[in-house]
């Protein structure tokens, strides 16, 4: 038996492609929500839009339909640089004997108040 | 295509270490996140059912959005606008997510278009009453939130976050279904009647929502064995069967369900029979509704589409017009 379920967990099979896109897709945005004063904008999703000011609205009606935010920033996805993730060991340093970067590691101090 | 180098993305030793990798963050129980090598079984699979599940908020919003107009008073054609924008915004939530994992947006609106993707069954069936309306928030949204809120702990981060995007929302869309019918149910011997109407055609449907019974639905353990999902369709339907059969008391009214009660021995709560039959039929395509369905969606894309050319058309222009220089010679 297939198919049914709201979250698709139904047992069928992925669609077969469809025909072929017509019009240039529009680009991918970033969607970057401040939720309130004195705090960093913070990611919320992406959208598709044409152009920066269709992203900046459809931001508005896609994240902050419940007062949200006070602040959005939409960035092209094409324009965000990532670090490569299978290249984790290489490129963030091991942590490992840096424990002297922590306060927890300075001990004798112990009992001095206000440190 | 000749067999790619061992050090080449995709190649044998990529993989062997993906795979581990992979098995490492699903023992754990962390997340998979975008860029992250998985199964192509894995990538496929949540394309499916992320983009299903999308389908199902885009399609959901045509039985309520039929009864804005009709709806009895001001404020409920505000609530019920609300609730529909609502069921498009998690439609556009789930298309970015699955989008991720490689598929364009564009792609699987062709698809839906097309009538080669699904969606629920449960938006099928007709909305005959404004009690309708109420049921449907009570019973549809309900099974749609014990479905969604495990879903929060899916294993692929992009689903799990847009999930508890959704969850959020979805509670004001279960009480308002549940206001509309106490109201009813506090109303002449009439609406009492139209709410208890509504409760027993609407009951089993949203029951089937949980999808077929365990023993017949081969890629839930597939499913669970990568964290995607939590609870079998079974155990969901038990607990919501357990919630529904508590609210509705608080209404005055029944479920039509006599064989409802809870099992002290198994500590699980037990439902009569559902028509699997009829579930299979919805899905092939000969519920009641479903060409009414298909059709309003593929006539609002057709509609849209000279939105979309202008838009873009609007962009290029002004794109041209920032930069006139690199446009020379
Ligand atoms: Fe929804
Ligand atoms: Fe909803």
């Amino acid at each position: 038996m297939t198919g049914g379920s709201t979250t698709g967990d139904d047992g069928s099979t992925a669609p077969a492609p469809g025909p072929a896109e017509k019009r240039q897709p529009w680009p991918l945005w970033e969607v970057f929500v401040r939720s309130s004063r004195g705090l960093s904008h913070v990611h919320a999703g992406s959208l598709h839009a044409p152009d920066a000011d269709m992203a900046l609205r459809n931001a508005r009606d896609l994240y902050t339909r419940r007062n949200e935010g006070v602040s959005l920033w939409v960035v092209p996805s094409s324009a965000i640089i990532t670090s490569d993730p299978s290249a984790k060991e290489q490129f963030f340093e091991s942590p490992q004997g840096k424990d002297y970067r922590h306060a927890t590691y300075y001990t004798k101090s112990e009992g001095v108040k206000h440190l | 295509m000749a067999a790619p180098a061992a050090t080449q993305y995709g190649g044998p030793d990529i993989d062997a270490a993906g795979q581990q990798l992979f098995d490492e963050l699903i023992a754990e129980d962390s997340r998979i996140e975008p860029r992250d090598w998985m199964p192509e079984a894995y990538r496929k699979s949540l394309t499916r059912q992320i983009s299903q599940h999308a389908h199902s908020e885009i399609i959901g919003m045509q039985p309520e959005a039929n009864w804005i107009t009709r709806a009895p008073s001001l404020k409920r054609k505000a609530i019920l606008m609300a609730k529909v924008q609502d069921e498009a915004g998690h439609g556009l939530y789930l298309y970015s997510a699955a989008e991720t994992l490689g598929t364009p947006r564009d792609k699987m609106t062709e698809d839906l278009i097309a009538g080669k993707a699904r969606y629920s069954s449960i938006f099928n069936y007709p909305v005959l009453t404004w009690a309708d309306i109420g049921a449907i928030g009570w019973l549809v949204d309900g099974a749609a939130i014990c479905n969604q809120v495990p879903l929060c702990r899916a294993s692929y981060g992009p689903y799990g976050r847009a999930m508890v995007r959704i969850c959020k929302e979805e509670s004001f869309h279960q009480r308002q279904g549940f206001e509309i019918l106490l109201e009813l149910a506090n109303g002449t011997q009439a609406q009492r009647d139209m709410a208890q109407d509504a409760i027993n055609r609407w009951y089993a449907p949203s029951l089937m929502m949980f999808g077929p019974p365990d023993d017949d639905s081969p890629n839930s353990k597939q499913s669970m064995a990568w964290n995607i999902k939590r609870f079998s369709n079974d155990e969901l339907r038990s607990r919501f069967v357990g919630m529904i059969a508590e609210q509705v008391k608080a209404l005055g009214l029944t479920l039509p369900d006599p064989d409802v009660r809870f099992n002290e021995d198994t500590g699980k709560w037990e439902h009569g029979p559902l028509d699997w039959e009829e579930f299979k039929e919805v899905l092939a395509g000969r519920g009641p509704c479903n060409a009414q369905r298909m059709e309003r969606r593929r006539e609002a894309h057709e509609d849209g589409a000279w939105v979309r050319e202008a838009a873009a058309a609007y962009a290029d222009k002004q794109a041209r017009r920032a930069a006139p220089a690199t446009e020379a010679a």
